[in-house]
């Protein structure tokens, strides 16, 4: 598992009252001056420091301690951190003597927090929910936009409800759009903002080609998804932002977390979504991760993965006869039925995915997710984990 | 389900928190409901539909229904009623509503050119072939064709589809070239989804018909109506051998063009009745995957040699269902095919989506969904209306290329009255009847066996046709999972 951030970073020679700063990662001293005024300097020894001009950079990360004055903002690494590589972008913050990473360039995909408030209080949050203030966060977002490469395929904005952000939100997509035009934008929200029109059609006016919303569903059944996410009215809302969003032609990909509140309808959820929401992009049918609330209510939600394998399998071949398109995630390939495989995909992110011992020596290991590596997922999972022998011809191949 | 296992913390309300306030009630959305057997059938505007035991109904359109009621929760997901938890339904259905009426906003799609009235053939079921060599009289001029051209484009819609028709349209080959290119030089600038289908007994095929057909993507349409002597007994040619012709043609096609490319129709006759397992056969022999049960139309010489009458609808309906059965078993057995009716009448029950067929619309499809051109420039609102003018009836005759404007045609007075008497939403018996969202209307139809557009249903075979078929199938889907699950592979949004 790789860190995002780490407080155990030793800050050395910043004025007293610095600011946080969003910087990219560079390991070229020789970088023009001009570009080199917002990025970080990061070198491995005390040799780096004679070469280019490191004074060119508003601070400079150590990969070693330095045994004497180094003459400008210094911060020495934690060796968590030392995989940060050229493009990556962190935020530097002297007074908690922190360095958050919010960009990694070789990462497959890269997730970035625009607020921990939500409207929602969903049994299962992997994220739970904090009523503070931190608009700060959008200006931290606005600024790594800026400086992500180009070239980057896609990145995700989550939460907390991002569209709790308000204008924030909004300068989020335009600024994606005007600086990252070829980059795909996935914004996590659970859509009830959009159950007012005018934001639905306002956010379609951003034309940001690469725009799609992930859009959680739990139920066909209004008190059944308002329950799951603790919020009355939430279905209804989030049901009509979907009808507004589908009818500005915004891209949605469904999503359904499986657990032992929804497994039992998910095959009626599907049939409700292949009747009322063809529009939308895919479905994505997800398994727990068990870390914040779903690690403290992890006995009410738990359901082992192996007896819902009928439901799964119903949900997946009815949407696939609707031509909806079907996702399966964190699902390992062990536990779900055959018809389902193809649909599975190996979507944890790779920094927080592990296996099992009982994984060695599966033929699919390369296809699976695994498990999170977060919260409990590898202590609770399903009794059914077994390795998948290679079929027949492929052992003679 | 959600009985606690594990209390939650005391954060988290339980579920029964988010349920409908026991003193609040429920509101219902507008259905209507049949009996089906046993059980009731009951079907809103959008084409969702569930079944019901007779106390359930009675408790449910009472308000009564209890929420612990098994069937609640389906009732609500189906949108047939709602409750204080979420009014999203009135919006869904709206949506629902509008995109089962999204190919009226589109307009005219197909056109027919009848580029000629000659044929090799005498069907008797037929009206409107002819057995001559006179060119002159009987084919389409290519003054009449541009015409036509020009009144195909005037549709809005976006996608366009010519069908050439006939008699034997390949009798008159040079004109189908003609307008083919014609076609495709306008839509150059049109850019219209633009789609060419020749109807045709295969006869005439040859590699410039095919040659020209690979060229410019035009498919094929054919009848095979069984067996040899079942084919040519139904479709009578000088030399009876238009089955041979017929078959040879299939595969022709589908070795030069691929399988696709060929469809083929099928008509029901006294003589077809006691052999429909023969016929699939020979379906199945041809490589085709999938068959049209077609009844005998009452037009024509149907009606003239009394043919239409010669069975009544439940034997068609025996024939339908032995036909059904043994396609579910070939499907069964591993090969897909596929009956085109039923599919139509799945796509309805099963998907939000609109079906393109002309006969099961509401409005009807007449003029505004498919419209004919006659080899003698009449402009006519469907092909059956065009066989009832060669009986003598022009009732559906909406003027002539040559003398008349779009607009004129398009707002025939004729026309108009039989599309606003079309809408079943407000027809006698259709506007309460459950099957309506499966079914359309068929002014034509109605006009030539009831003298009016819109029928008295219970004398109306197109009605009957409707709820049984919808009937037999939306039982299998209810009550035979191995066959719903084929079934369910029939249908493609």
């Amino acid at each position: 598992m790789i860190q995002l951030r780490s407080r155990r970073c030793t800050f050395i020679e910043w004025p007293d009252v610095a600011e946080p700063r969003v910087l990219a990662v560079t390991t070229n001293p020789r970088c023009p001056l001009p570009v080199a005024q917002e990025r970080l300097l990061i070198v491995d020894s005390p040799a780096d420091l004679d070469v280019g001009r490191p004074r060119s950079f508003p601070a400079v990360a150590f990969r070693y301690m330095p045994s004497g004055p180094v003459n400008l903002p210094g911060v020495v690494l934690d060796p968590d951190l030392h995989y940060l590589g050229e493009g990556d972008v962190v935020r530097v913050n002297p007074a908690k003597t922190e360095v958050a990473v919010l960009f990694r360039r070789r990462a497959r995909y890269n997730g970035l927090l625009v607020t921990e408030r939500c409207n929602s209080f969903c049994l299962m949050c992997s994220q739970p929910p904090r009523q503070i203030d931190d608009g700060y966060l959008v200006n931290d977002i606005l600024r790594t936009i800026e400086l992500m490469p180009r070239e980057t395929p896609a990145f995700g904005i989550t939460g907390g409800e991002p569209t709790l952000a308000g204008e924030g939100f909004f300068s989020i997509v335009r600024h994606a759009r005007n600086y990252l035009p070829d980059t795909e934008l996935h914004v996590l929200t659970n859509g009830r903002r959009f159950a007012d029109a005018e934001l639905a059609q306002r956010l379609a006016a951003q034309k940001h080609p690469g725009l799609r919303l992930g859009i959680p569903l739990y139920s066909d059944q209004p008190d059944r998804h308002d329950f799951v996410v603790q919020a009355r009215g939430a279905y209804d809302e989030t049901l009509k932002g979907l009808l507004n969003l589908g009818a500005h032609g915004v891209r949605i990909e469904l999503r359904v977390v499986v657990h032992r509140h929804t497994f039992e309808r998910l095959p009626k959820l599907a049939e409700f979504i292949a009747r009322n929401l063809p529009f939308v992009e895919h479905v994505a049918l997800m398994g727990l991760e068990l870390t914040g609330f779903a690690k403290v209510n992890l006995d009410d939600l738990w359901i082992d993965p192996y007896h819902y394998q009928q439901q799964l399998a119903d949900a997946v071949s009815i949407l696939r006869k609707a031509c909806v398109p079907v996702f399966v995630f964190n699902h390992q390939l062990c536990v779900v039925p055959e018809s389902v495989r193809p649909f599975c995909v190996a979507s944890i992110s790779d920094w927080k995915n592990d296996y099992l011992p009982e994984c060695s020596g599966c033929s699919a290991r390369t296809e699976c997710g695994g498990f999170f590596s977060t919260g409990v997922s590898l202590a609770k999972h399903s009794d059914f984990i077994r390795p998948l022998l290679p079929a027949p011809d492929a052992v003679a191949g | 389900m959600t009985a606690d296992r594990a209390a939650l913390p005391k954060a988290f309300a339980p579920f029964e928190a988010y349920q409908r306030d026991a003193e609040s009630t429920y509101t219902l959305l507008p259905f209507n409901f049949a009996q089906l057997d046993h059980r009731y059938l009951l079907s809103n505007d959008a084409g969702d539909y569930c079944l019901l035991q007779r106390d359930e109904l009675e408790a449910l359109v009472t308000g009564r229904l209890p929420m612990s009621a098994p069937a609640y929760e389906g009732l609500r997901a189906g949108h047939f009623l709602y409750d204080e938890t979420s009014d999203a339904a009135l919006d869904l259905l709206a949506v629902k509503i509008r995109t089962k009426h999204a190919a009226v906003r589109n307009f005219t799609a197909l056109h027919l050119f009848v580029v000629t009235l000659r044929c090799d053939y005498s069907c008797p079921y037929c009206q409107v072939s002819r057995q001559t060599e006179d060119r002159q009289a009987f084919d389409m001029s290519e003054e009449t064709a541009l015409q036509g051209l020009d009144f195909v484009f005037r549709s809005p819609s976006p996608s366009i589809k010519i069908e050439f028709q006939g008699g034997e349209p390949l009798l008159n080959f040079s004109l189908i070239r003609f307008i083919v290119e014609k076609a495709e030089e306008r839509n150059r600038t049109e850019q219209r989804d633009l789609r060419f289908v020749i109807a045709t007994n295969l006869t005439f095929l040859n590699d410039e018909v095919l040659d020209f057909c690979e060229a410019h993507d035009i498919d094929f349409s054919t009848s095979l109506d069984g067996p040899r002597q079942l084919h040519d007994r139904n479709r009578p040619r000088p030399g009876k051998d238009g089955h041979h012709w017929t078959r040879e043609g299939i595969r022709r096609i589908r070795d030069r063009l691929g399988p696709d490319r060929v469809a083929a129709l099928m008509t029901t006759t006294e003589a077809s009745l006691g052999q429909p397992q023969d016929i699939i056969d020979e379906y199945l022999e041809a490589g085709l995957r999938a068959v049209f049960l077609r009844p005998l139309s009452p037009y024509g010489f149907a009606i003239k040699t009394r043919q239409a009458e010669k069975y009544d609808f439940d034997r068609f309906f025996s024939f339908y269902r032995e036909a059904m059965e043994y396609i579910l078993e070939v499907n069964h057995d591993g090969v897909a095919f596929r009956e085109q009716y039923s599919t139509l009448v799945l796509t309805k029950l099963l998907s939000p989506f609109p079906i393109g067929y002309v006969d099961l619309q509401s409005p009807a499809g007449i003029g505004i969904s498919a419209i004919v051109f006659n080899y003698d420039g009449g402009v006519y609102a469907s092909d059956e209306g065009r066989m009832l003018a060669e009986m003598g009836d022009d009732t559906f005759r909406l003027g002539d290329l040559h003398k008349d404007t779009y607009e004129e045609v398009m707002l025939n007075p004729t026309l108009h009255q039989a599309l606003e008497q079309s809408l079943t939403y407000g027809a006698p018996e259709c506007h309460e009847c459950a099957f309506q969202p499966y079914c359309g209307s068929d002014p034509v139809y109605h006009h030539a066996t009831q003298g009016d557009w819109v029928g008295h249903k219970a004398y109306s075979a197109f009605c009957e046709r409707t709820k049984a078929i919808t009937s037999y199938l939306i039982r299998k889907l209810e009550d035979n999972p191995r066959d719903a699950a084929v079934l369910r592979q029939w249908v493609h949004p």
